[in-house]
This record gives C-alpha cells, structure tokens and sequence, in this order.
C-alpha cells in the first residue's frame, strides 16, 4: 500500500470518528435538553453530521437530501410548530419522565449485546472504489426502474399523510 | 412488461383516488354514497380476482414484486375484511364531523399498504406498504374528533408505530449490511453461502420485535388496548383483521421463504412468543368491563394461536394459519358490528350496557353470541375447526404440551365470552328501548355469522383451499 492510500485511510477514519461523535453528543444533547427549542437546534447539527456520514459514503445526492429536506424543511417546521403552540415557559417545554435511571440499564443492557453481535460479525466490504461520480442519476434509475412499486406507494404514502393532516388538523376552532 | 402481477393494486389504487374526488363533489348530506362506490367497487375487484384472471402467478419488475398463490390469498382475506369493515362504518360515519368522504378512501388506501406488503419481494417495498398501512391507520384511528379517547389513541399509535418501525428498520439495514442487497432472491442466495455471522440473528430478533407489534404478541402488545378501545369501531375490527393478517402474511413469507434455514435460531423466540400471549392475553382479558377492551385481549390472545402455526413450521401449520386467520376475520366482523349497533343507539361499549339484549334485539344477541363462541371455539361455529387444525399441527411436530397449554388457556377464554353471554341473556336490564340495526349493519351480521357457522359445519372446501396455498411450502 503506497503512502498516499494509507494517509487517506487514516483521514476518513478520523473524519468517520469525528462525525460520529458530532452526531451522538448532539443527539444526546437533543434528548436531554429541558427547552423543546434548543432540542430542535442539537437535532440540525445532527442531521449536518448524518449528512457528513453520507458524504463520506460517497452518496452526494442524498447528502444534499439531507440538508435540504431534513434541516432546510423539517427542522424549520418542528421550530414554528414549537412557537404556534402556546406554551407558558419554554424552559420546561420538553418534559422527561422518571424512568431515566431504568431506561439507561435497557439501553446500556442492548448496547452491550448489539455491540457484542457487530464485532463477531464479518462484514462483506461494501465500501467501494469507485471513483467519485454523481449518484443523482443511478438514484433515479432505480426509483424509476426496479423500485418503482415502492416509489409509486411512497406517492400515496404521502398523498394519504396530507389528507389526513388536513383533516385531523381543520375546524379545530369550528368545533368549539 | 406484464402488468398482471399488480393489477389488483392498480385497481385499488384507483378506486381509493376515485373517492377521495367523489368525496369533494357529493353533496355534504350524501357523503355516505361514497362507501357504497367503495363496497360495489371493491366486490368487483375481488370478483376479478376470484374469477382467476388476475391470479395468473409471476413477478414483476425484475423480480422485485411477486404474485403467488399465499399472496393472492391474503389480498381476498383482505379486500373481504375491507368490505366488511366499509359496510360496518357506513352507519358510524355520521359520528364524524369532518372528512366522511375521505374516510373510505383512507381505508381502501391502507388495503393497499396491505397488499403491497404480501406482495413484496423486496425489503424496501415491504417496508413502504407497512408504513402506507400504518400511516392510514393512524388517520383512521383519530378520525372520530369528537372523542377524546380517538385523538388520544391515535397519538399513542403515531408513537408506538414509530418506535415499532425504527426496530424493524434497524433489523432490515443489518440484512442490507450483511447481505450487499435488499431483494428476497439475492438474500436467500447469499443465506445459502452460509456464515453471515452473529448479527444475523440480531436482524432477525429485531424484524421479529418489529411484526410482533403489528401482530400484537406479548410482550410488543401495550398499544393495543387503549388503540383498539379508543379507535372508532369498525376501525377498530380493521385492525385487529386486516392489520393482524398482513403482519401474519409477512411472516410467514420472512419465516418460511426465506428465513427457513436460519429455524434452528428463531424457533426458541417464536414458542416463547406464542406461549406468552396465549397466556397473558387470556388470562387480562377476564377482568375487562368495556367490550371492545375485552375483544382487544381476545385478538392478543388469537395472535398467539395463529402463531403456533408458525412453531409447527410446516405446510400444515400455514394451512391452519390460513384457514384460522379467514374464520377470525367473520367471528370479529360478527362481534364488532355487533357493539357498533348497540353503540350507534347509546354511544357506550360496556360490557353491562349489554343487559336484556335478546329481548332489545334478538339479532344482535345472537350474532354476538355465534362470533363470541367461535372465538372460544364452541363446535359448530368455525372457531372449533381452526383450533383444531392449528393444535394438531403442532402435536405432529411433537410440541403436545404446547397444545395443552393453548387448550387450557382455551377453555379459560370461554369464561370471559360466556360472560358477555350471560349478560345479555340474564344482566341487568338498563333499557327497553329496542336497538334498530341499520341495514348495511344487518348485512355485515348475517353475512358473518352464516359464515361463521357454515365454515364449521362444511369446512372442506376452505381447508382444501388453504392446504393448496400452503403446499408451496411442504418441507
């Protein structure tokens, strides 16, 4: 193995780490935060790292998916729901309830035997050598071609979640 | 490209979009004409489908979505569900403040999410029909507005389905990791290289967890109660039918088609399963006052019988599967529109409310009374017959004290249904008004109850049916 290949191993795997870390503390962050809108704000550096993870992956359509759908939309749209709906006080907005101590022996108990699992596990090598290109277009040919079934489902997938938002969300003042 | 292997989804698809239009144009008074467009439309595509033009078998789009003969099956069970639950709802709608139109084309949407899960070869499209099911469910469930309980029980299933999901999701990206591939074909190919290793089984336990909700087996059943109790009736018959069905129906395709070399690790969790919710959803079920509760621990209780289908492992036990899940669907359509009609006049699904029924309406004393026997499995109605096929199927695997146990908890299920019996035979009488069953009400009681009884008296023809569907899997 040249110099080169062993630099670049060493950076993405450095980059990988970072990211990681990046992603679990916010995360973490996000969950234990007591104001539902600093929540919302860990969660967008969270999905910047996710979007880091598929950049690395060489998936750029799906990074810039990220970014755009996940932080651009969803985010911004959980902040304003958070500021339509009346709270008193946004310092206890985001309520926890008293299983915490029980939660983190679940959580640390499947962490455990996951972990476990993983290391035994051989993993095939999906990480590829190809060199980089535009994955927009092999993306499209698959929902367009392949995947179809489950694109077109997605469709009313989607059409169904709209309708229904209306409908569950309309008249609420009519009713009163 | 050969469009034959998806016609019926195409079909569905379309008459669901046809009424959510027509649910815009009909007048507000008459929004109820849109579940009769649905039923009619609906009994024309399962005439199509039974008539076996539709039923040629194949894949389509390079094997990513198949037509078998367990799928066809399932998408009748279905669509009969369907047209049982959209009869059931057409006297209920009036509940409803908003959406009455749109209402039956939501649900003929999540029969779509069902059929496109049976009909999956592929792990993505699996896991979009799930979440096409779900979504409608959801919506489905909070429709009712007017009722705290309905939007209460909808968020708890928007939650309880999330989480359900994300394990799931996690089991089939390590699929995905392990495998290099998301199709059925290319896993099982790669299952038979052999050694993919310890996280095969953490997959597998996850996809397991992530059905056992849908199923709702103990120890993944807490949602359904409250949902089924909360849920608008016929809804609620949909869930515990066609929603049970399609996690059943996946199942046994994961299982059986391409799982089967991995048994010697799952069959452990599967008994512990199927042990479990017989157990707990019998033995819950006899402290409930509300009726629809009640039916909620019966249907965890049922879940465990059809799964023991699944610890017997063979064609037989997918047969008695089969023919349990199709008499199941009549018995629960039977007991459900029954408290729909005595809930249409009083608003109330307690068990006490029942009092005096055969002298209120001797129709629906006996309709509920013929389904609550069929769960129980009181020869002649049908129920005796699936318990029986399912038990034996399980006792020529060598499993007998398994089949002692579902027995057992069998007959302790009799003191809860012959409770409600009781009830409406000898209870207190809290009214004399006599209860009007609509007519479309009356249709789904007649239809299911005649089912019910004559599926247990002449079972032949259904039992060589569903043994011709499970032949595809004689070990």
């Amino acid at each position: 193995m040249d110099f080169n290949a062993i630099v670049s191993a060493v950076m993405s795997n450095i980059v990988f780490y970072l990211l990681a870390f990046i992603i679990i503390v916010f995360a973490l962050m996000m969950v234990t935060s007591k104001n539902l809108v600093h929540s919302a704000l860990f969660m967008i550096v969270t999905f910047l790292g996710v979007a880091g993870i598929y950049v690395m992956l060489q998936a750029d359509f799906l990074a810039v998916v990220q970014i755009m759908v996940y932080i651009g939309a969803i985010s911004i749209l959980l902040v304003f729901g958070v500021m339509l709906s009346r709270r008193d006080n946004m310092d206890r907005s985001n309520l926890n309830n008293s299983f915490g101590v029980a939660a983190f022996f679940v959580a640390a108990f499947l962490f455990v035997i996951i972990t476990r699992l993983m290391v035994a596990t051989e993993w095939i090598g999906l990480v590829s050598t190809r060199p980089v290109e535009s994955t927009a277009g092999q993306i499209a040919d698959l929902l367009l071609g392949p995947n179809m079934v489950a694109f077109e489902a997605a469709g009313l997938l989607l059409l169904v979640a709209m309708v229904g938002a209306i409908i569950l969300g309309k008249g609420v003042d009519q009713s009163k | 490209m050969d469009f034959s292997a998806v016609t019926i989804e195409i079909l569905v698809a379309l008459l669901g979009l046809v009424l959510l239009v027509t649910g815009l144009l009909l007048p507000p008074d008459h929004k109820k004409a849109n579940g009769y467009i649905a039923v009619v439309g609906l009994l024309g595509i399962l005439a199509f489908s039974l008539s076996g033009d539709a039923g040629r078998s194949g894949t389509f789009l390079y094997g990513l979505y198949t037509l078998d003969s367990l799928s066809k099956y399932f998408k009748e069970i279905f669509m009969i569900a369907a047209i049982l639950v959209i009869l059931m709802s057409l006297s209920y709608t009036k509940r409803f403040r908003e959406g009455k139109g749109e209402y039956f084309s939501i649900l003929l949407f999540a029969l779509l999410g069902m059929m496109v899960m049976v009909s999956s070869n592929d792990f993505i499209t699996l896991y979009i029909g799930l979440e096409l099911m779900t979504i409608s469910f959801v919506i489905l469930t909070a429709f009712d507005r007017s009722s705290l309980k309905s939007s209460e029980a909808g968020v708890k299933y928007v939650l309880l389905s999330a989480m359900s999901s994300a394990v799931l999701l996690y089991g089939l990206s390590i699929f995905y990791g392990l495998s290099g591939t998301t199709e059925y074909a290319g896993f099982i190919t790669c299952l038979q290289s052999g050694g993919l290793g310890p996280a095969l089984i953490l997959a597998i336990v996850m996809v397991l967890a992530g059905f056992g909700f849908k199923i709702s087996a103990v120890p993944f059943h807490m949602w359904s109660p409250d949902i089924y109790e909360g849920a608008p009736t016929p809804i609620t018959a949909f869930l515990a039918t066609g929603s049970k069905a399609a996690g059943f129906a996946v199942l046994i395709r994961l299982l059986l088609q391409v799982l089967p070399s991995q048994h010697v690790n799952f069959s452990g969790i599967i008994i512990m399963l199927a042990v479990l919710t017989i157990i707990v959803g019998n033995l819950i079920a006899i402290p409930q006052k509300n009726i629809k509760r009640m039916l909620a621990f019966s249907s965890i209780a049922h879940a465990g019988y059809i799964l023991l289908g699944l610890v017997a492992f063979t064609g037989m036990g997918v047969g008695a599967m089969l023919y349990y899940i199709f008499i199941y669907i009549f018995a629960n359509a039977g007991a459900f529109a029954s408290v729909t009609a005595l809930s249409n006049i009083t608003g109330s699904d307690e068990i006490e409310d029942f009092g005096g029924m055969w002298k209120r309406s001797p129709l629906v004393t006996a309709v509920l009374m013929i389904s609550l026997l069929s769960m129980a499995g009181i020869p002649p109605a049908a129920g005796f017959v699936g318990k029986f096929y399912l038990f034996a199927s399980i006792i020529k695997e060598g499993y007998v004290w398994l089949a002692l146990v579902a027995i057992g908890m069998s007959v302790v299920s009799l003191y809860y249904y012959v409770m409600v019996i009781r009830v409406m035979l000898t209870g207190q009488v809290k009214s004399d008004e006599p209860v009007t069953v609509p007519a479309s009400l009356k249709t789904v009681m007649v239809v299911s109850s005649a089912a019910t009884i004559f599926l247990g008296v002449y079972a032949g023809p259904l039992t060589s049916w569903t043994s011709s569907v499970a032949s595809m899997f004689v070990k």
